[in-house]
Protein backbone atom coordinates (compact mmCIF):
# COMPACT_ATOMS: atom_id res chain seq x y z
CA UNK A 1 0.00 0.00 0.00
CA UNK A 2 1.24 3.45 -0.81
CA UNK A 3 1.13 6.40 1.52
CA UNK A 4 -0.99 9.30 0.23
CA UNK A 5 1.78 11.48 1.67
CA UNK A 6 4.65 9.75 -0.15
CA UNK A 7 5.32 12.88 -2.21
CA UNK A 8 4.21 16.47 -2.54
CA UNK A 9 2.26 15.64 -5.70
CA UNK A 10 0.44 12.78 -3.96
CA UNK A 11 -0.40 15.01 -0.98
CA UNK A 12 -1.68 17.69 -3.37
CA UNK A 13 -3.93 15.15 -5.08
CA UNK A 14 -5.24 14.09 -1.68
CA UNK A 15 -6.02 17.73 -0.91
CA UNK A 16 -8.10 18.01 -4.10
CA UNK A 17 -9.93 14.78 -3.27
CA UNK A 18 -10.56 16.03 0.28
CA UNK A 19 -12.06 19.29 -1.02
CA UNK A 20 -14.42 17.35 -3.30
CA UNK A 21 -15.37 14.86 -0.60
CA UNK A 22 -16.12 17.48 2.02
CA UNK A 23 -18.09 19.59 -0.44
CA UNK A 24 -20.32 16.54 -0.92
CA UNK A 25 -20.56 15.89 2.84
CA UNK A 26 -21.46 19.49 3.65
CA UNK A 27 -24.06 19.63 0.85
CA UNK A 28 -25.62 16.36 2.00
CA UNK A 29 -25.65 17.52 5.63
CA UNK A 30 -27.48 20.70 4.66
CA UNK A 31 -30.17 18.59 2.97
CA UNK A 32 -30.51 16.24 5.95
CA UNK A 33 -28.14 15.30 8.79
CA UNK A 34 -28.63 11.55 8.22
CA UNK A 35 -27.75 12.03 4.54
CA UNK A 36 -24.52 13.73 5.57
CA UNK A 37 -23.65 10.83 7.86
CA UNK A 38 -24.45 8.37 5.08
CA UNK A 39 -22.18 10.30 2.70
CA UNK A 40 -19.36 10.18 5.25
CA UNK A 41 -19.75 6.41 5.62
CA UNK A 42 -19.93 5.78 1.86
CA UNK A 43 -16.94 7.99 1.07
CA UNK A 44 -14.90 6.53 3.93
CA UNK A 45 -15.71 2.98 2.81
CA UNK A 46 -14.85 3.85 -0.79
CA UNK A 47 -11.56 5.45 0.23
CA UNK A 48 -10.54 2.46 2.35
CA UNK A 49 -11.48 0.08 -0.49
CA UNK A 50 -9.46 2.04 -3.05
CA UNK A 51 -6.51 2.32 -0.70
CA UNK A 52 -6.41 -1.40 0.03
CA UNK A 53 -6.71 -2.54 -3.57
CA UNK A 54 -3.97 -0.33 -4.99
CA UNK A 55 -0.62 -1.92 -5.83
CA UNK A 56 2.56 0.06 -5.48
CA UNK A 57 4.82 0.30 -8.54
CA UNK A 58 7.37 -2.48 -8.63
CA UNK A 59 10.75 -1.51 -7.24
CA UNK A 60 13.73 -1.90 -9.62
CA UNK A 61 15.48 -5.27 -9.31
CA UNK A 62 18.16 -5.39 -6.66
CA UNK A 63 21.66 -5.81 -8.06
CA UNK A 64 23.75 -8.43 -6.27
CA UNK A 65 27.50 -7.98 -6.69
CA UNK A 66 29.53 -11.12 -7.29
CA UNK A 67 31.70 -12.11 -4.34
CA UNK A 68 34.76 -14.38 -4.62
CA UNK A 69 36.83 -15.60 -7.55
CA UNK A 70 35.35 -14.99 -11.01
CA UNK A 71 34.76 -18.71 -11.61
CA UNK A 72 33.13 -19.36 -8.24
CA UNK A 73 29.38 -19.62 -8.09
CA UNK A 74 27.25 -19.00 -5.08
CA UNK A 75 23.77 -20.50 -4.96
CA UNK A 76 21.13 -19.61 -2.40
CA UNK A 77 18.55 -22.37 -1.89
CA UNK A 78 15.28 -21.63 -0.17
CA UNK A 79 12.93 -24.47 0.66
CA UNK A 80 10.17 -25.29 3.13
CA UNK A 81 9.12 -28.89 3.83
CA UNK A 82 10.45 -29.74 0.39
CA UNK A 83 14.03 -29.16 1.49
CA UNK A 84 14.96 -32.84 1.40
CA UNK A 85 12.98 -33.65 -1.77
CA UNK A 86 14.49 -35.71 -4.57
CA UNK A 87 13.90 -33.07 -7.24
CA UNK A 88 15.70 -30.44 -5.17
CA UNK A 89 18.62 -32.76 -4.43
CA UNK A 90 18.92 -33.50 -8.16
CA UNK A 91 18.87 -29.80 -9.00
CA UNK A 92 21.59 -29.05 -6.44
CA UNK A 93 23.70 -31.97 -7.66
CA UNK A 94 23.37 -30.74 -11.22
CA UNK A 95 24.48 -27.24 -10.22
CA UNK A 96 27.40 -28.69 -8.27
CA UNK A 97 28.68 -30.38 -11.43
CA UNK A 98 29.10 -27.01 -13.12
CA UNK A 99 32.27 -26.05 -11.21
CA UNK A 100 33.16 -24.69 -7.79
CA UNK A 101 29.84 -23.85 -6.24
CA UNK A 102 29.00 -22.69 -2.73
CA UNK A 103 25.53 -23.54 -1.52
CA UNK A 104 23.63 -21.72 1.19
CA UNK A 105 20.37 -23.34 2.26
CA UNK A 106 17.70 -21.26 3.97
CA UNK A 107 14.82 -23.02 5.72
CA UNK A 108 12.09 -20.60 6.80
CA UNK A 109 10.67 -21.32 10.24
CA UNK A 110 7.17 -22.16 9.03
CA UNK A 111 4.62 -21.09 11.59
CA UNK A 112 1.00 -20.06 11.90
CA UNK A 113 0.18 -16.36 11.97
CA UNK A 114 -1.23 -16.59 15.47
CA UNK A 115 1.93 -18.24 16.78
CA UNK A 116 4.10 -15.71 14.95
CA UNK A 117 2.17 -12.79 16.42
CA UNK A 118 2.46 -14.27 19.91
CA UNK A 119 6.19 -14.98 19.43
CA UNK A 120 5.62 -18.71 19.83
CA UNK A 121 8.35 -19.55 17.33
CA UNK A 122 10.64 -21.97 19.15
CA UNK A 123 8.99 -25.21 17.92
CA UNK A 124 8.88 -23.90 14.33
CA UNK A 125 12.53 -22.89 14.41
CA UNK A 126 13.53 -26.22 15.95
CA UNK A 127 11.66 -28.09 13.23
CA UNK A 128 13.26 -25.93 10.51
CA UNK A 129 16.68 -26.51 12.05
CA UNK A 130 16.05 -30.26 12.04
CA UNK A 131 15.14 -30.18 8.34
CA UNK A 132 18.15 -28.02 7.57
CA UNK A 133 20.58 -30.31 9.44
CA UNK A 134 19.20 -33.38 7.70
CA UNK A 135 19.55 -31.75 4.29
CA UNK A 136 23.09 -30.50 4.90
CA UNK A 137 24.08 -34.00 6.08
CA UNK A 138 22.56 -35.56 3.00
CA UNK A 139 24.37 -33.11 0.72
CA UNK A 140 27.64 -33.78 2.56
CA UNK A 141 27.15 -37.52 2.08
CA UNK A 142 27.25 -37.03 -1.70
CA UNK A 143 30.22 -34.70 -1.51
CA UNK A 144 28.48 -31.34 -1.69
CA UNK A 145 29.61 -28.80 0.85
CA UNK A 146 26.83 -26.51 1.97
CA UNK A 147 25.98 -24.16 4.78
CA UNK A 148 22.64 -22.87 5.89
CA UNK A 149 20.42 -21.09 8.36
CA UNK A 150 16.89 -20.99 9.63
CA UNK A 151 15.09 -18.04 8.06
CA UNK A 152 12.14 -15.79 8.73
CA UNK A 153 8.65 -17.21 8.47
CA UNK A 154 8.05 -14.96 5.44
CA UNK A 155 9.96 -16.56 2.53
CA UNK A 156 10.67 -13.21 0.88
CA UNK A 157 12.14 -11.76 4.06
CA UNK A 158 14.13 -14.98 4.55
CA UNK A 159 15.51 -14.64 1.02
CA UNK A 160 16.32 -10.95 1.51
CA UNK A 161 18.25 -11.81 4.66
CA UNK A 162 20.02 -14.67 2.88
CA UNK A 163 20.91 -12.43 -0.06
CA UNK A 164 22.31 -9.76 2.23
CA UNK A 165 24.60 -12.14 4.09
CA UNK A 166 25.50 -14.61 1.29
CA UNK A 167 25.41 -12.51 -1.93
CA UNK A 168 24.38 -15.32 -4.29
CA UNK A 169 24.84 -15.53 -8.07
CA UNK A 170 21.75 -17.67 -8.38
CA UNK A 171 18.66 -18.42 -6.31
CA UNK A 172 16.84 -21.76 -6.20
CA UNK A 173 13.29 -21.73 -4.82
CA UNK A 174 11.78 -25.10 -3.96
CA UNK A 175 8.01 -25.40 -3.60
CA UNK A 176 5.21 -27.91 -3.54
CA UNK A 177 3.34 -28.41 -6.86
CA UNK A 178 0.75 -25.89 -8.04
CA UNK A 179 -2.46 -26.23 -6.07
CA UNK A 180 -0.72 -27.44 -2.91
CA UNK A 181 1.83 -24.67 -2.59
CA UNK A 182 1.09 -21.72 -0.38
CA UNK A 183 4.20 -19.95 -1.71
CA UNK A 184 3.04 -20.29 -5.33
CA UNK A 185 -0.39 -19.00 -4.38
CA UNK A 186 1.28 -15.94 -2.85
CA UNK A 187 3.46 -15.43 -5.93
CA UNK A 188 6.73 -15.88 -4.08
CA UNK A 189 8.67 -17.14 -7.12
CA UNK A 190 7.51 -14.23 -9.28
CA UNK A 191 8.32 -11.76 -6.52
CA UNK A 192 11.86 -13.15 -6.17
CA UNK A 193 12.39 -12.81 -9.94
CA UNK A 194 11.18 -9.19 -9.77
CA UNK A 195 13.36 -8.27 -6.82
CA UNK A 196 16.74 -9.70 -7.79
CA UNK A 197 18.68 -9.50 -11.02
CA UNK A 198 20.17 -13.00 -10.69
CA UNK A 199 18.87 -16.22 -12.29
CA UNK A 200 16.06 -17.78 -10.28
CA UNK A 201 15.36 -21.49 -10.66
CA UNK A 202 12.03 -22.87 -9.51
CA UNK A 203 12.11 -26.51 -8.44
CA UNK A 204 8.83 -28.31 -7.83
CA UNK A 205 9.01 -31.14 -5.29
CA UNK A 206 6.05 -33.52 -5.14
CA UNK A 207 6.41 -35.15 -1.73
CA UNK A 208 3.06 -36.95 -1.97
CA UNK A 209 4.12 -38.83 -5.11
CA UNK A 210 7.36 -39.91 -3.46
CA UNK A 211 5.53 -41.06 -0.34
CA UNK A 212 3.03 -43.02 -2.43
CA UNK A 213 5.83 -44.70 -4.43
CA UNK A 214 6.83 -48.01 -2.76
CA UNK B 1 37.29 -9.61 -5.68
CA UNK B 2 34.77 -7.03 -6.65
CA UNK B 3 34.94 -3.44 -5.57
CA UNK B 4 31.83 -3.91 -3.48
CA UNK B 5 33.35 -6.83 -1.60
CA UNK B 6 36.53 -4.81 -1.04
CA UNK B 7 34.50 -1.93 0.26
CA UNK B 8 32.73 -4.29 2.66
CA UNK B 9 36.07 -5.55 4.02
CA UNK B 10 37.38 -1.98 4.50
CA UNK B 11 34.25 -0.96 6.38
CA UNK B 12 34.96 -0.36 10.08
CA UNK B 13 31.76 1.25 11.29
CA UNK B 14 28.63 -0.41 12.54
CA UNK B 15 27.05 -2.93 10.16
CA UNK B 16 24.70 -1.65 7.52
CA UNK B 17 21.12 -1.68 8.74
CA UNK B 18 19.17 -4.65 7.48
CA UNK B 19 16.29 -3.28 5.45
CA UNK B 20 14.73 -6.53 4.33
CA UNK B 21 11.28 -5.17 5.14
CA UNK B 22 11.78 -2.87 2.09
CA UNK B 23 10.02 0.00 3.82
CA UNK B 24 11.80 3.20 2.88
CA UNK B 25 12.88 5.01 6.06
CA UNK B 26 11.50 8.34 4.79
CA UNK B 27 8.15 6.75 3.96
CA UNK B 28 8.09 5.04 7.34
CA UNK B 29 8.90 8.34 9.02
CA UNK B 30 6.08 10.08 7.17
CA UNK B 31 3.69 7.25 8.07
CA UNK B 32 4.57 7.59 11.75
CA UNK B 33 4.28 11.36 11.59
CA UNK B 34 0.88 11.24 9.91
CA UNK B 35 -0.28 8.60 12.39
CA UNK B 36 0.72 10.78 15.34
CA UNK B 37 -0.94 13.83 13.78
CA UNK B 38 -4.11 11.86 13.07
CA UNK B 39 -4.23 10.81 16.72
CA UNK B 40 -3.64 14.38 17.89
CA UNK B 41 -6.39 15.86 15.73
CA UNK B 42 -8.53 12.79 16.42
CA UNK B 43 -8.48 13.51 20.15
CA UNK B 44 -9.64 17.08 19.54
CA UNK B 45 -12.37 15.92 17.15
CA UNK B 46 -13.50 13.38 19.73
CA UNK B 47 -13.96 16.21 22.21
CA UNK B 48 -15.81 18.21 19.55
CA UNK B 49 -18.24 15.42 18.70
CA UNK B 50 -18.77 14.66 22.38
CA UNK B 51 -19.67 18.25 23.12
CA UNK B 52 -21.90 18.57 20.07
CA UNK B 53 -23.49 15.11 19.69
CA UNK B 54 -22.96 12.71 22.59
CA UNK B 55 -23.42 15.19 25.42
CA UNK B 56 -27.07 15.02 26.68
CA UNK B 57 -26.92 18.76 27.31
CA UNK B 58 -25.68 19.47 23.80
CA UNK B 59 -27.10 22.72 22.44
CA UNK B 60 -29.80 22.36 19.78
CA UNK B 61 -28.14 25.09 17.76
CA UNK B 62 -24.47 25.17 16.81
CA UNK B 63 -23.07 27.45 18.00
CA UNK B 64 -25.55 27.97 20.86
CA UNK B 65 -27.48 31.21 20.83
CA UNK B 66 -26.58 34.08 20.97
CA UNK B 67 -23.14 33.27 19.51
CA UNK B 68 -22.25 33.08 15.83
CA UNK B 69 -19.25 31.85 13.91
CA UNK B 70 -17.87 34.17 11.21
CA UNK B 71 -18.59 31.61 8.48
CA UNK B 72 -18.01 33.99 5.56
CA UNK B 73 -14.69 35.33 6.81
CA UNK B 74 -13.54 31.80 7.60
CA UNK B 75 -14.68 30.77 4.13
CA UNK B 76 -12.54 33.45 2.52
CA UNK B 77 -9.70 32.35 4.78
CA UNK B 78 -10.23 28.78 3.61
CA UNK B 79 -10.01 29.89 -0.01
CA UNK B 80 -6.73 31.68 0.78
CA UNK B 81 -5.26 28.59 2.42
CA UNK B 82 -6.37 26.25 -0.36
CA UNK B 83 -4.91 28.64 -2.95
CA UNK B 84 -1.62 28.56 -1.07
CA UNK B 85 -1.46 24.81 -1.70
CA UNK B 86 -1.74 25.48 -5.43
CA UNK B 87 1.13 27.98 -5.28
CA UNK B 88 3.16 25.51 -3.19
CA UNK B 89 2.61 22.87 -5.86
CA UNK B 90 3.57 25.39 -8.56
CA UNK B 91 6.75 26.31 -6.67
CA UNK B 92 7.88 22.69 -6.42
CA UNK B 93 7.09 21.98 -10.06
CA UNK B 94 9.06 25.10 -10.99
CA UNK B 95 12.22 24.08 -9.15
CA UNK B 96 11.92 20.62 -10.69
CA UNK B 97 12.02 22.33 -14.10
CA UNK B 98 14.89 24.57 -13.01
CA UNK B 99 12.79 27.76 -13.08
CA UNK B 100 14.22 29.47 -10.03
CA UNK B 101 12.29 32.75 -10.30
CA UNK B 102 8.96 30.95 -10.53
CA UNK B 103 9.98 28.75 -7.62
CA UNK B 104 10.80 31.74 -5.42
CA UNK B 105 7.63 33.56 -6.50
CA UNK B 106 5.57 30.48 -5.65
CA UNK B 107 7.19 30.12 -2.25
CA UNK B 108 6.71 33.80 -1.38
CA UNK B 109 3.07 33.67 -2.46
CA UNK B 110 2.54 30.53 -0.39
CA UNK B 111 4.16 32.09 2.64
CA UNK B 112 2.20 35.33 2.24
CA UNK B 113 -1.11 33.53 1.97
CA UNK B 114 -0.26 31.33 4.95
CA UNK B 115 0.60 34.42 6.96
CA UNK B 116 -2.63 36.11 5.83
CA UNK B 117 -4.58 33.06 6.98
CA UNK B 118 -2.94 33.14 10.39
CA UNK B 119 -3.41 36.89 10.82
CA UNK B 120 -7.06 36.63 9.78
CA UNK B 121 -7.51 33.90 12.37
CA UNK B 122 -6.04 36.13 15.05
CA UNK B 123 -8.39 38.95 14.04
CA UNK B 124 -11.27 36.46 14.05
CA UNK B 125 -10.40 35.40 17.61
CA UNK B 126 -10.39 39.02 18.74
CA UNK B 127 -13.80 39.71 17.21
CA UNK B 128 -15.63 36.40 17.51
CA UNK B 129 -17.61 37.61 20.53
CA UNK B 130 -16.98 34.74 22.93
CA UNK B 131 -14.10 33.30 24.89
CA UNK B 132 -13.05 29.93 26.28
CA UNK B 133 -14.98 30.65 29.48
CA UNK B 134 -18.28 30.85 27.58
CA UNK B 135 -18.88 27.11 27.46
CA UNK B 136 -17.58 23.82 26.18
CA UNK B 137 -18.43 24.73 22.59
CA UNK B 138 -16.09 27.74 22.83
CA UNK B 139 -13.30 25.61 24.30
CA UNK B 140 -13.70 23.10 21.50
CA UNK B 141 -13.78 25.88 18.89
CA UNK B 142 -10.61 27.52 20.14
CA UNK B 143 -8.97 24.16 20.76
CA UNK B 144 -9.53 22.82 17.24
CA UNK B 145 -8.86 26.01 15.33
CA UNK B 146 -5.96 26.90 17.63
CA UNK B 147 -4.37 23.47 17.15
CA UNK B 148 -4.62 23.99 13.41
CA UNK B 149 -3.26 27.52 13.72
CA UNK B 150 -0.23 26.15 15.57
CA UNK B 151 0.34 23.77 12.65
CA UNK B 152 0.12 26.69 10.22
CA UNK B 153 2.73 28.54 12.30
CA UNK B 154 5.06 25.54 12.12
CA UNK B 155 4.41 25.31 8.37
CA UNK B 156 5.24 29.00 7.93
CA UNK B 157 8.53 28.44 9.74
CA UNK B 158 9.37 25.62 7.34
CA UNK B 159 8.34 27.71 4.34
CA UNK B 160 10.43 30.61 5.63
CA UNK B 161 13.49 28.36 5.81
CA UNK B 162 12.85 27.18 2.24
CA UNK B 163 12.59 30.79 1.03
CA UNK B 164 15.82 31.84 2.75
CA UNK B 165 17.64 28.82 1.38
CA UNK B 166 16.10 29.45 -2.03
CA UNK B 167 17.44 33.01 -2.13
CA UNK B 168 20.86 31.69 -1.12
CA UNK B 169 20.89 29.51 -4.22
CA UNK B 170 19.94 26.20 -2.67
CA UNK B 171 17.81 23.58 -4.46
CA UNK B 172 17.97 22.45 -8.05
CA UNK B 173 16.03 20.13 -10.38
CA UNK B 174 18.09 17.25 -8.95
CA UNK B 175 18.04 18.31 -5.28
CA UNK B 176 14.73 19.63 -4.02
CA UNK B 177 13.95 17.30 -1.13
CA UNK B 178 14.05 20.29 1.22
CA UNK B 179 11.10 21.77 -0.70
CA UNK B 180 9.21 18.52 -1.11
CA UNK B 181 8.87 17.70 2.60
CA UNK B 182 7.59 21.14 3.69
CA UNK B 183 5.22 20.89 0.70
CA UNK B 184 3.81 17.60 1.98
CA UNK B 185 3.40 19.14 5.43
CA UNK B 186 1.69 22.22 4.01
CA UNK B 187 -0.83 20.12 2.06
CA UNK B 188 -1.48 18.08 5.19
CA UNK B 189 -2.21 21.28 7.14
CA UNK B 190 -4.61 22.37 4.37
CA UNK B 191 -6.38 19.01 4.39
CA UNK B 192 -6.87 19.25 8.13
CA UNK B 193 -8.30 22.75 7.75
CA UNK B 194 -10.85 21.49 5.20
CA UNK B 195 -11.98 18.97 7.82
CA UNK B 196 -12.00 21.52 10.66
CA UNK B 197 -13.82 24.18 8.64
CA UNK B 198 -16.44 21.74 7.38
CA UNK B 199 -17.08 20.17 10.79
CA UNK B 200 -16.97 23.29 12.97
CA UNK B 201 -18.28 26.09 10.75
CA UNK B 202 -20.47 24.51 8.07
CA UNK B 203 -22.17 21.39 9.37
Amino acid sequence: MESPFRSEAAAFRLLLVTIGAFALIVAASWIAPWLGLLTVLVLTGGAVWLYLRQRPPAAPPQTIDHVGAPDDRRVLVIANETVGGEELMSAISELALGGKTDFYVVCPALNSRLKTWTSDEDPARAEAQRRLDATLSRLASVGIEARGEVGDVDPLVAIEDGVRSFRPDEIVVSTHPEGRSNWLERGVVGAVRERFDVPVTHVVVDLETHEATP
Amino acid sequence: MTSHAEAMHEHHGPPEANRSSRVDPRVLGMFLFIASEAMLFGSFFTAYFFVRVVNPDAPAEWPPEPFHFPVFVAGVNTAILVTSSFTMHWALQSIKRGERKAFLAGMILTFTMGLAFLMTQVVEYLNVGFNTSDGAFASVFFGLTGLHGAHVAVGLTLLGIVIVRGFRGHYSPEHHHGVELPGIYWHFVDIMWIVVYSAVYLI
